[in-house]
């Protein structure tokens, strides 16, 4: 799918988020000179296409309890990483699972993946669980916590 | 604010799927037994509390032509608040969270055009003297972030 300058316009009318209307499509098309139909239409099309990843709410997980938040980074021999990328992705308890460039020698990490607790202890417990649950003893990781967040939103398009 | 039942199972639900059709707050609503005017109240309310950051899309920057990247940086203590003013200007960081480790500043950075990312990070160096660590994604093993609340 090639992005027109109209679909740039209505991504950028609907970034921060759409409206809390009756007819929501309606209003942003409004706002561009679109019919509801021809926003309907587009804004599937990205969904299809993988341009929109998914359609709903961003929840700020600080303000439900989920206080604690570890990036869990692992050194993963580049054999192994397929299979281990795979294990961890599927656990319910891991909830964003990626392959990143490691920087030798300051950063050997190459597997990150994101897992939220409510509080601190929760979290390294549930890491030492999947350690031992799926045998990667012999894999080195580490824990970092975040301690505060500045900005979280989507992407800002034009 | 306080949450209730069905504040949860609107978050649960809505943070899978979201209609798009003509009326998709009135499709949702019915899907969960409520009105739709209460769903809409509910939303509004939660948006205002803070409890949602947003509702909408999320687009994805490199399938749509853009860049896409994390960035780390190791930042002395002494220098992090003035680091982060610095960084959290650019439109282009989408988030940056303040970490427990040596790299202790970790943030995303969107950027329209994927040339964009390499001039930021070089800015940003200027700016700060301090190396910026470019950790771009080379593989996804899962994207599927949820909260069960």
């Amino acid at each position: 799918m090639v992005l027109t300058e109209k679909d740039y316009r209505l991504i950028a009318a609907i970034q921060d988020g759409l409206p809390l209307v009756n007819h929501p499509y309606a209003e942003v098309g409004a706002q561009l000179g679109m019919s509801e139909d021809e926003v309907i239409h587009r804004l599937d099309q990205m969904l299809k296409e993988g341009i929109i990843n998914r359609f709903g709410v961003v929840v700020r997980h600080r303000e439900l309890g989920y206080r604690a938040n570890a990036m869990v980074v692992w050194d993963v021999p580049d054999e192994r990483l397929e299979e281990i990328g795979a294990l961890l992705g599927s656990q319910p308890q891991v909830t964003l699972c990626y392959q990143r460039a490691r920087h030798l020698p300051q950063w050997p990490y190459n597997l990150y993946c994101m897992v939220h607790g409510r509080r601190r202890e929760a979290v390294r417990g549930t890491v030492r669980r999947l350690v031992n649950d799926l045998g990667l003893e012999e894999i080195p990781h580490q824990l970092l916590f975040s301690k505060r967040r500045f900005k979280q939103r989507g992407g800002h398009y034009r | 604010m306080t949450m209730d039942e069905i504040d949860r199972t609107i978050l649960n639900r809505l943070q899978t799927a979201f209609p798009v059709c003509d009326r998709p707050y009135a499709k949702v609503a019915a899907d969960m037994g409520i009105g739709e005017e209460e769903l809409l109240q509910r939303l509004q309310c939660m948006l205002e509390e803070g409890v949602l950051s947003r509702f909408g899309p999320l687009f994805n920057a490199s399938a749509m032509g853009g860049g896409l990247t994390l960035c780390a940086m190791a930042v002395p203590p002494e220098q992090f608040e003035t680091v982060a003013r610095e960084v959290n200007s650019y439109p282009e960081v989408a988030h940056n969270y303040e970490r427990d480790h040596e790299f202790n500043m970790w943030f995303v950075l969107a950027t329209e055009i994927p040339q964009r990312i390499d001039e930021v990070l070089a800015e940003i160096e200027q700016k700060t003297g301090i190396a910026v660590y470019n950790m771009p994604k080379e593989e996804e093993f899962f994207v599927g972030l949820r909260f069960d609340v």
